[in-house]
């Protein structure tokens, strides 16, 4: 079951732009277990969308099967939602993106339901650069089932009845990277200081943004042995960057020591400052994201935070050459040749 | 021998890839331009380059335009089948060869006549380039036939004409190829043959198209902005037709798109495009074959109970893996009215002509809006890919699409609280939402089935009882709005006997229908234009003693759904059936019934021999 939450609010509540407080981004109450990650992770979207003055009623959330696919319902209670079939979110956005390209689309998905079922669907819409956020809630293993392993789940990982991953792991987001995926992220459901301004950052880029969130299992894969336990990812975390988006360059202006941080302008005005994790590594540069992901994996480090981002790339929608009007909005004088063209078309079958 | 008229088969039989169907099409259409009856079946395998593939024409001043056994004139210039092909000719008919190479003794045959012409070695004399001789060979042979026929010569050289049109050499060449059979023709045989053709005015403003260029055209039509597809023959030219059209019409005045076409990576995700789509407020359609409808069965069944619009254009062949699926069958039709796990029904539509793949194209967007649920348009590669002589396609331009319940920013401030799958007209048909319609109102999350009438989650079997109620008396509603099935006598007195039939069965059942009462046997006969099917299609079966039941699958497929959507007796409904990959023929319909109405002519088997 699903709540709907108490509707009250305190009226000192902050607001932002539009004028709306957190609320107006909530959702139903959650009902997975307590302390789940995906819940920090649904928090996190409420929290990024209210910042950037988002109309909830402008966003669409789809989602595939799964722990993390029902998480929809709990974020953005004023959006629409489609928790769709295991594994084809991508494809259902793809519809939906194509329909109408003015709405924000929020796709949310597991690692079941990327890594595995919907592998295929996950590496054709990065080819499409389909304008979207995709957020993989990665718990290393199948929560709705009772805890089975993933396919992100690493070699030699213990998981709660003791058995030992004896399979390579996954790793979406290198193959995000070596896909062409147009904004990669790496990030942690116990870090909100950081996840908040990649969503931010994600929300704006204008393509295919991937977000893959280590979000543990509190229940099936938080034991010892685990590495997606919250305590090995603290321990094995390392941070690279995105402190803040700057949606107006002028707002805010954070000092970073010359060397150790960097800034990538988006397309329509706002910024992603970030500190650097070494100096070789280059944010728009893939093959050094790639080196910096593979370094990390060598020394059994989780890194986190932007890991690669390039706004040259045209989405879907300018690579099909689509019309500025939503394709959703087009009536019968727009759509339909009539029938005197019909006439040609008949005498060129005769 | 008295001269038969516009009444015969030709076959052509090709190597596969060597540019005989454009001189073979030449040759149909200016039979169309005669203004004849006429029907090209293309019968080509799984292959690009070097199989043997037919074409069949066949010529009817009555105007059937079904298959018919029996070739009265085979043009062979394939080697690799031409033992088969020289078999195939029916007694008394001809069989032209190229002759640059002496017959094979083998095929001689004392029953039939053999024209021999020089193909390969007059088009060597005559061109230069190699692929030139190959192509021009094709149009030796028309030119052939154009004497031996009688065509109107005019007729073929306007085509020709318009085809090149502004290339002034190749007209030439072609030209000169078409003189080459015909002088040989007339130099060495005697002609026309015994069978021939005559101009006639028997068309008027017909139309000479395949069903999947109509379909795409119908799509253009219903305003159908997204499609998603994958390739699979013989749906393809769905997707090509769909985009040539939207190229020409769909754009904006700046070069761009008022439409988005992908292909997809397989045809799951085609589907959930589809639906994607749909859900988000715009018309988007998908075209596959059979193993595409296993595939997207578990989309479709999501759509179903979600209540997504969604239009599956489904071109039927025969079964699994590649060879055979290059022929015909009307076989997916358990797998599409049922696809998809839990209960799930499907609307049905049967078009059997282009003419009504065009409008029931159309008419399925429409369908599918109204009734918030996927519309599957059941073509086959028969009608799909083969042209076929068609009513030209008509368009009311006062036309509106008729988008079904879908409320407004406006009618969600006055409705009060909404409720996604609240049944407020009694017809099990809700109301619903695009996305981004209104910033507090009308906003819900879609699932499969755990829900109420307000879409909010629940695992409650009461809800999920009332949805799955409601959504079987939508089922009731939509047996009122599908096109109904069309009923006829051939006279006035209604028979104890009926056929029922659809798709593509229909031409040759309705020349059965008219063989058969040329020998005193009356049918009526109901033609099935959808399913659910409505109440006209009850009293057909009460109103006759035996309902022949003609398809072409093995299984009998519509022949079970009768019974299981109607509860009717089984008894009642023979099966007439044709499943070789070939298009069914009037005279195994007529055979099949006739051996029904006489089983002494069938060997019995008495049960007291049994017991011995």
């Amino acid at each position: 079951m699903s709540y709907l939450k108490p509707q009250f609010s305190h009226p000192k509540l902050p607001k932002n732009k539009l004028g709306y407080t957190l609320k107006e981004y909530e959702g139903s109450l959650s009902t997975l277990c307590a302390g789940c990650g995906h819940d920090s992770i649904s928090a996190a979207i409420v929290r990024a969308c209210f910042e950037l003055s988002i109309e909830p009623h402008l966003v669409a959330k789809i989602s595939g099967i799964g722990c993390s696919s029902k998480t929809p319902t709990y974020f953005l209670g004023n959006s629409h939602g489609f928790n769709s079939v295991h594994g084809r979110m991508p494809s259902v956005a793809t519809g939906a993106n194509m329909a109408n390209k003015d709405l924000v689309y929020f796709g949310v998905s597991g690692d079941g339901d990327s890594a595995s079922i919907g592998m295929g669907q996950f590496v054709h819409v990065i080819r499409r650069n389909l304008n979207m956020v995709y957020v993989v809630m990665n718990n290393g293993c199948y929560g709705l089932t009772k805890g089975q392993d993933s396919a992100t789940a690493d070699q030699g990982s213990k998981n709660k009845s003791g058995n030992i991953n004896p399979f390579q792991a996954i790793d979406l987001a290198s193959m995000a990277i070596e896909l062409g995926a147009t904004f990669v992220a790496q990030s942690f459901s116990g870090d909100k200081q950081q996840l908040i301004p990649l969503l931010k950052a994600a929300i704006r880029h204008p393509g295919f943004a991937f977000l893959n969130v280590i979000s543990p299992c509190v229940t099936f894969n938080n034991n010892p042995g685990s590495t997606k336990s919250y305590d090995y990812v603290r321990e094995h975390i390392e941070a690279t960057s995105a402190r803040d988006l700057v949606p107006d360059k002028n707002e805010i202006n954070v000092q970073y020591k010359a060397g150790k941080s960097a800034q990538v302008e988006m397309h329509d005005g706002s910024e992603i400052q970030l500190n650097k994790l070494d100096l070789d590594w280059n944010p728009e540069d893939r093959i050094s994201a790639a080196n910096a992901l593979q370094k990390a994996r060598a020394k059994e480090e989780i890194l986190t935070g932007l890991l690669y981002v390039n706004t040259e790339w045209k989405d879907l929608h300018g690579t099909l050459k689509i019309t500025s009007t939503p394709l959703n909005r087009l009536k019968e004088g727009e759509l339909c040749p009539g029938n005197k063209v019909l006439g040609q078309i008949n005498e060129s079958f005769r | 021998m008295k001269n038969r008229i516009n009444d015969f088969i030709v076959r052509f039989a090709n190597v596969n890839g060597t540019g005989s169907a454009s001189a073979n099409f030449l040759f149909a259409k200016t039979i169309f331009r005669m203004g004849i009856p006429v029907t090209p079946k293309n019968i080509f395998p799984s292959n690009i380059q070097g199989l043997p593939t037919w074409y069949e024409v066949r010529v009817s001043e009555k105007g059937y335009l079904g298959r018919r056994e029996g070739i009265d004139l085979m043009i062979s210039v394939n080697p690799q089948s031409m033992a088969k092909d020289v078999q195939s000719v029916k007694e008394g008919g001809y069989f032209i060869y190229d002759s640059t190479k002496t017959l094979n003794p083998e095929y001689q045959r004392e029953d039939i006549q053999y024209l021999g012409i020089p193909m390969m070695e007059m088009a060597t004399h005559a061109f230069e380039d190699p692929r030139k001789r190959q192509l021009l060979k094709n149009i030796i042979y028309v030119g052939a036939l154009v004497r031996l026929l009688s065509m109107d010569e005019s007729v073929i050289k306007n085509l020709i004409s318009e085809q090149f049109e502004g290339k002034k050499a190749l007209i030439d060449a072609n030209f000169h190829a078409l003189s080459l059979g015909m002088d040989y023709v007339e130099s060495h045989f005697e002609y026309p043959l015994p069978f021939s053709l005559e101009s006639r005015d028997l068309l008027k403003d017909k139309i000479l198209v395949d069903g999947n260029t109509a379909c795409g055209i119908g799509a253009v039509y219903a305003g159908a902005t997204v499609m998603a597809w994958y390739p699979i023959t013989p749906s393809t030219s769905v997707a090509e037709a769909f985009e040539n059209y939207c190229k020409t019409h769909r754009k904006e005045e700046n070069g761009e798109n008022k439409f988005a076409i992908i292909q997809a990576e397989d045809e799951l995700a085609a589907m959930g495009m589809v639906i994607g789509a749909n859900w988000n407020g715009a018309r988007a359609f998908t075209a596959t074959s059979g193993p595409g409808i296993s595939l997207m069965s578990e989309f479709l069944g999501l759509a179903y109970f979600a209540e997504v619009p969604a239009v599956l254009i489904d071109v039927q062949r025969t079964g699994p893996s590649t060879g055979m699926p290059t022929r015909t069958q009307q076989s997916d039709l358990l797998a599409a009215a049922f696809a998809s796990h839990g209960d799930t029904k499907h609307i049905l539509l049967f078009p059997s002509s282009p003419k009504e793949c065009f409008d029931m194209t159309a008419e399925s967007f429409d369908l599918a809006e109204q009734l918030q649920t996927p519309v599957i348009l059941m073509t086959d590669l028969d009608l799909g890919m083969n042209d076929h002589v068609s009513e030209p396609f008509e368009w009311d331009n006062k036309r509106k699409f008729k988008r079904g319940k879908v409320l407004t920013a406006a009618e969600l401030e006055d409705i009060g609280k909404f409720g996604r799958y609240l049944d407020s007209d009694g017809d099990g048909i809700p109301y619903r939402t695009y996305p981004g319609t209104h910033p507090t109102k009308g906003s819900f999350f879609t699932r499969g089935t755990s829900k109420d009438e307000y879409a909010a989650y629940t695992e409650d079997g009461g809800a999920y009882k009332r949805n799955m109620d409601r959504l079987i008396h939508k089922w009731e509603t939509a047996k009122k709005m599908v096109p109904a099935a069309e009923i006829s006598s051939p006279s006035s007195d209604s028979s104890e006997l009926g056929i029922l039939y659809f798709g593509t069965s229909t031409y040759s059942s309705e020349e059965a229908k008219d063989l058969l009462f040329e020998e005193g046997i009356s049918v009526d006969s109901i033609r099935i234009k959808a399913f659910p099917f409505g109440k006209e299609v009850v009293g057909f079966i009460e109103d006759h003693s035996a309902v022949f039941v003609i398809e072409q699958n093995r299984d009998a497929q519509m022949r079970k759904m009768l019974i299981m959507e109607l509860d009717c007796n089984p008894k009642k409904l023979v099966s007439v059936l044709n499943y070789d990959g070939m298009p069914i023929t009037a005279d195994s319909i007529r055979q099949q019934i006739k051996l029904y109405l006489n089983p002494k002519n069938h060997s019995s088997h008495e049960l007291s021999e049994t017991a011995v």
